[in-house]
């Protein structure tokens, strides 16, 4: 499984403005390695979910991708509050977002379930007070 | 359903610069949330939706969505527009209801398609 390339992503708190860029950029990589559609598209929304959350609830934190010749492996890490109960955040609907996120279209309480459900591999460790590391790996002939 | 005949059924406006002519529409979802439309798992699709910032643009790219409808009356942002235009996605605006949007592209026979 030869690596193909490595991309960092700081992505910033609150900045809503610029949130989905890293995601947008690991797509367009995406298609000119020439990678299948729907692995394409199951990547980009499981990143850009994650992406969202490290943006409304992270404070912001390293987007790191690594793309190898039949994968990709993505690790978002935050520096935020971290998640209490990570079961609970896993329910579909569970959401703590405010009325004032849900007003800039998100906070259904989806995010980390859709994540989940596109990638292949998840894995989240979360510590109070130090953040949230989440890490996916999609793979592209599943 | 071509992107001409949705234009048709909701009295919309086009709002970007992207062509649209031969964009065939094969099925539709609509939402306020993005997340719940994220979960939506139609390729081809449109999304009607009254959020009219930016990120309505991102999660259609992400989706490979072509057209997203802004019902309600909703008048879109400069960077939305500009967003729109750079990812060649279209956008329009009715002011339909989002009930209403649906039921009429629904009788037209557009279908909700599928949830991934």
């Amino acid at each position: 499984m030869a690596q193909v390339l490595t991309q960092k992503y700081v992505v910033g708190a609150d900045d809503f403005a610029a949130a989905g860029a890293a995601s947008a950029a690991v797509k367009k990589t995406l298609k000119q390695l020439s990678f299948p559609v729907d692995f394409i598209r199951r990547t980009s929304i499981a990143m850009y979910e994650g992406e969202i959350n490290m943006v409304i609830h992270g404070g912001g934190g390293i987007a790191s991708v690594e793309i190898y010749e039949d994968c990709v492996k993505i690790t978002l890490a935050d520096t935020g509050p971290g998640i209490p109960d990570i079961e609970q955040a896993m329910q579909e609907g569970f959401s703590t977002a405010t009325d004032s996120i849900r007003e800039l279209g998100f906070g259904a309480g989806m995010g980390l379930p859709n994540i989940k459900k596109q990638s292949d591999e998840f894995e989240i460790i979360s510590e109070i007070g130090k953040g949230t590391k989440l890490t996916i790996t999609l793979n592209a002939n599943s | 359903m071509k992107l001409e005949q949705i234009m048709e059924v909701l009295e919309a406006k086009v709002c970007t610069d992207a062509a649209f002519d031969d964009i065939e529409i094969l099925a539709a979802c609509g939402s306020d949330l993005m997340s719940d439309a994220l979960a939506f798992g139609e390729n081809k699709g449109l999304l009607l939706t009254g959020l009219n910032n930016p990120q309505c643009i991102r999660t259609a790219e992400m989706m490979d969505i072509n057209c997203v409808v802004l019902v309600r009356g909703k008048e879109p942002d400069d960077a939305l527009v500009t967003l729109a235009n750079e990812k060649e996605i279209v956008v329009m605006r009715t002011d339909y209801s989002m009930y209403t949007s649906c039921g009429l592209l629904y009788s037209a026979g557009l279908s909700g398609g599928d949830i991934s």
